[in-house]
């Protein structure tokens, strides 16, 4: 079962929730909708599940326009932000409101929600109350509720907004083997790019209401389409005017440059090893270093411009105030509302990676 | 407009319940929030609710006005400017005006007492402040003249008093009764808007105030009082309506016409004279009383208003 | 238990502990609890037996019965049109939707002698909507329907106010959670709304049910306190008992008495929900 979205709008009053929003989801994958707060990702989620209604367009489902069925009865899956868990009943009592809906048979009941109550690991604990579990728990209790009537298509919106940090990551790992495992189609919904990264097969990058780039979390990081899209992913700071740098001469002047830090390598002046790249580097002076708990992070003034780049701990002390070789590799070059990446037309031939 | 609301709620680390809490809905101003507002059951729930708000609680109203003004407003102005009226509208207004001081001091001491320390038997306490909330007014009149009535095990206690002081007050069947019992009913009015307000607000500032070296008085004026202003208006506003309006507890303890008769004892005595005009009068004298609810309401509305603003 | 207080005492930095303890105490004592204790020590100069007379007369037991059954008839009626209103209020836009919320308040703001007269013209056969029942063969003053209604009147905004905050606390998820298992409407509402809204509910059901067997003003024009037709509230009962010419102290503090022990009973049910209710929904 695939789902996607044609031509789909939206506004709430003069907020523009979705513009033209068009994509596809194939059997069996797990997509992220990833961006900023306000970017309208909750939004798309809800008009896919019929809880909102676009202005226009259509929400397909494998290959069925499902624009006017109400969403009690597009037999889609939903994990809410917090759960919403119903506080009056139990644990099995909420996984088995799905299935009471349907007036399916006692024993058919007890049995799918055992069957998800192990599922999920929460064995013995299927008479507690939501306010008996933990925040990890009862996520996994919204995951069976939302399983239990066999649902072709999960969406989750936010699933691990309320989850402390520390659980996060290993819930993370959880759903996506759970997801794998059940093999269900899957959209969630996060701003957390790293746990966007960490969970989907494909994400889709919403801003404003627009889609700015679907793609593999490595190709966006590697190729990323738009401006917002260099700027969302990753750690990077805009710099103004990138120019005159060696190997970027093909760089238009007085245009806004994206140089994350692994872009760059910064090395001692008297470093043997590197000699055949010191042409390609420009001279650069630490001006600030702070232990990142396993790197540091060195700030280097090059042509008036400060870089930033890591630097691992095994290698030589540096100093403030020390001269160093900078190297860039690449930039992401921004325009209007396009990415180009320039790479360093010094390294042609050089086989950087074997550094 | 959703999408925010949402958002800012996760970013404060908020459980939706206090992120998208009440105050944007109360406005009704977000769009997709009412979705489900189509089709026949919400036409039906709305129209059997107005139905009952417009039999139940605006004909009232109408029916006041309507039977006040009946015989013209001369006879109108007649009744509302006659003399025991105008003795009755005193007598309400000096209750009324005692009784808003006395439990404004005490629902700022019981607020402060409730919300700022910590001892055992607070809950006790806590609901025998609000006993006159739930029992009948008629036995708050009642429990006044078996303290200080004829057999009343306290007269020998007033009249001893009396004699070294030279006075002769009674506290019951006279004015100051009339006064304790206006107290009576309405003693946990302001307290109980306080309480809430002064708990959600906790003590930090004022412990942080005390550290700055500041005093009693000055910590109340300077760090609670601005945050709970609008909350101790809104029970002075409660408090006034009950107190204004308040006829079981008072008339067990007043029985001179003109001289201890509140409005609402006017109106029954007007009501229950039973002939035509009188029952007119009755509503003329009403009708005052109706405006004065009215704008108690309208008061109510604003002080909630600013007080949203205000948390 | 001492320690604990000492302990705590300490630990608060703020001043007026004393004070404020000093005043609440002793006006709660003077003018709440000791005037209240009176009516218990006027009771207890009775022998049981004659406590126990006094209280079983059949006009006693009667107005009893007419006092909690009229409240008990009013607030089952009020918790159907409260929750109605709460929800329209709540959930839907419409006009007048303000005029509504700011005017449910009016029972309360309203003096309940002015409420009382006007209910008892309203509903008598002359006036407008005795006029209209007397069609449907309904007589409402004078008889114990008329209780019935100035007790929806003066109990509706109890209801109204109980449930509208949490309502309006209820994320909107929760529906839309029983509305992606598939649940229809009326479904979501019995099974995941209801039980959500129960404890408000019960609150103000206690509320005005509290308010109702001991009211007063509001009833007692309405209701034609006639004995033999079973229309005398306990409230009138007592109130009888203590005008001049029939002054029976003795029968009003025992009647007075058994009355707030209801009274207690209620406002103990009540608190005990709420803190129920407060456990459960964290």
């Amino acid at each position: 079962m695939y789902v996607e979205m044609k031509g789909i709008n939206k506004n709430f009053g003069s907020y523009e929730a979705a513009k033209d929003i068009s994509f596809r989801v194939d059997q069996g994958h797990l997509a992220a909708l990833l961006g900023p707060s306000g970017s309208g990702k909750t939004t798309i989620l809800r008009m896919i599940a019929g809880l909102e209604q676009q202005d226009s367009g259509d929400v397909i489902v494998d290959g069925n326009v499902v624009n006017h069925i109400p969403a009690k009865e597009r037999g889609i899956g939903f994990v809410f932000q917090n759960y919403a868990l119903f506080r009056h009943m139990t644990v099995f009592e909420n996984i088995a409101f799905g299935l009471r809906v349907q007036k399916k048979g006692k024993k058919e009941i007890r049995d799918r929600v055992m069957e998800l109550v192990e599922l999920v690991g929460l064995e013995g604990m299927h008479k507690r109350y939501p306010h008996q579990l933990s925040g990890g728990q009862r996520q996994r209790v919204a995951f069976a509720r939302a399983l239990a009537p066999k649902p072709q298509l999960l969406l989750l919106d936010e699933p691990f907004a309320a989850i402390d940090a520390k659980v996060r990551k290993e819930l993370r790992v959880w759903l996506k083997e759970m997801i794998a495992q059940v093999g269900i189609t899957s959209l969630f919904v996060t701003h957390d790019q790293e746990e966007a990264v960490a969970v989907a097969d494909e994400i889709m990058i919403i801003n404003e209401g627009r889609l700015e780039q679907m793609g593999k979390p490595v190709e966006i990081y590697k190729k990323p389409k738009t401006s917002f899209v260099a700027q969302f992913i990753g750690t990077s700071a805009v710099l103004d005017d990138f120019d005159g740098f060696k190997g970027f001469e093909e760089v238009p002047k007085g245009r806004k440059a994206i140089v994350r830090p692994e872009f760059v390598e910064a090395f001692k002046n008297d470093n043997e090893k590197v000699r055949s790249l010191i042409p390609a580097a420009e001279k650069g002076v630490i001006t600030d270093i702070s232990f990142r708990g396993s790197t540091l992070e060195l700030t280097l003034e090059v042509n008036g411009i400060s870089l930033t780049t890591n630097r691992s701990l095994e290698r030589r002390h540096v100093e403030i105030g020390e001269e160093m070789c900078v190297l860039i590799y690449r930039a992401y070059i921004l325009e209007e509302d396009d990415t180009t990446v320039y790479k360093n037309q010094m390294l042609k031939g050089v086989d950087v990676e074997a550094l | 407009m959703r999408e925010e609301m949402r958002d800012r709620g996760r970013q404060d680390g908020l459980s939706p319940k206090q992120g998208e809490g009440g105050g944007e809905m109360a406005f009704g101003n977000g769009d997709g929030q009412k979705s489900g507002q189509k089709g026949i059951v919400p036409i039906l729930l709305i129209a059997v609710g107005v139905l009952f708000f417009l039999v139940m609680l605006v004909l009232p109203l109408v029916e006041v006005i309507y039977r006040s003004l009946k015989d013209g407003l001369e006879s109108y102005m007649n009744a509302v400017t006659a003399e025991n009226t105008i003795a009755a509208l005193k007598v309400t207004l000096i209750a009324a005006v005692i009784a808003l001081a006395v439990n404004t001091f005490f629902g700022l001491c019981a607020s402060w007492l409730l919300t700022k320390f910590e001892f055992p038997g607070k809950h006790v306490l806590s609901v025998l402040i609000d006993i006159p909330f739930s029992i009948s007014p008629v036995i708050a009149g009642l429990a006044y003249i078996m303290t200080f009535g004829r057999m009343g095990w306290a007269t020998p206690i007033v009249e001893q008093i009396n004699e070294w002081l030279g006075t002769d007050i009674s506290l019951v069947f006279s004015i100051p009764g009339v006064v304790l019992a206006t107290i009576f009913v309405t003693f946990p009015f302001v307290s109980r808007e306080l309480i809430p307000v002064m708990q959600a607000q906790g003590s930090k500032e004022e412990e942080a105030a005390v550290m700055l070296g500041a005093r009693g008085l000055t910590i109340f004026r300077k760090v609670t009082f601005p945050h709970i202003k609008w909350a101790l208006l809104y029970g002075i506003i409660l408090c006034a309506a009950r107190a204004f309006g308040e006829f079981g507890a008072v008339y067990a303890v007043s029985k001179a016409r003109g001289k201890t008769f509140t409005l609402p004892l006017e109106i029954d005595a007007l009501y229950m004279a039973g002939s035509a005009d009188s029952i007119t009068q009755a509503f003329a004298v009403s009708s005052l009383l109706v405006a004065l609810a009215i704008i108690i309401l309208i008061l109510k509305q604003i002080v909630e208003y600013c007080g949203k603003d205000n948390r | 238990m001492k320690n604990r207080q000492r302990r705590t005492r300490r630990a608060s930095v703020i001043p007026g502990f004393g004070l404020t303890m000093g005043v609440v105490v002793a006006m709660l004592s003077l003018l709440i609890l000791i005037p209240l204790a009176s009516i218990l020590a006027y009771s207890f100069r009775m022998s049981p037996g004659e406590f126990w007379e006094l209280v079983t007369r059949p006009n006693v037991l009667q107005a009893f019965a007419t006092s909690i059954g009229c409240a008990f008839a009013a607030a089952v009626v009020n918790c159907v049109f409260g929750l109605i209103l709460a929800w329209i209020l709540v959930r839907y836009d419409f006009f007048g939707k303000r005029l509504i919320d700011a005017m449910i308040e009016l029972p309360f703001a309203l003096p309940t002698a002015v409420a009382g007269i006007t209910l008892s013209r309203m509903y008598s056969d002359q006036g407008a909507m005795g006029k209209f029942l007397a069609r449907l063969g309904i007589e409402a003053s004078y008889t114990k329907v008329g209780i019935v209604i100035a007790l929806i009147f003066v109990g509706i905004p109890f209801v109204v106010r109980a449930i509208q905050p949490v309502l309006e606390k209820l994320p909107k998820e929760y529906e839309e959670a029983g509305m992606m298992l598939g649940a229809s409407p009326f479904y979501v509402f019995r099974r995941v709304l209801l039980p959500e809204l129960m404890p408000p509910l019960l609150t103000g059901f206690g509320l005005a049910l509290a308010r109702g067997i001991g009211e007063y003003g509001s009833v007692i024009y309405i209701s034609g306190n006639s004995e033999r037709e079973g229309t005398q509230v306990v409230s009138y009962v007592i109130m009888q008992k203590l005008n001049s010419g029939s002054v029976d102290y003795e029968g009003a503090a025992a009647i007075a008495l058994v009355l707030l022990l209801i009274s207690f009973f209620l406002l103990l049910l009540i608190n005990v929900n709420q803190i129920a209710a407060g456990r459960r929904a964290k």
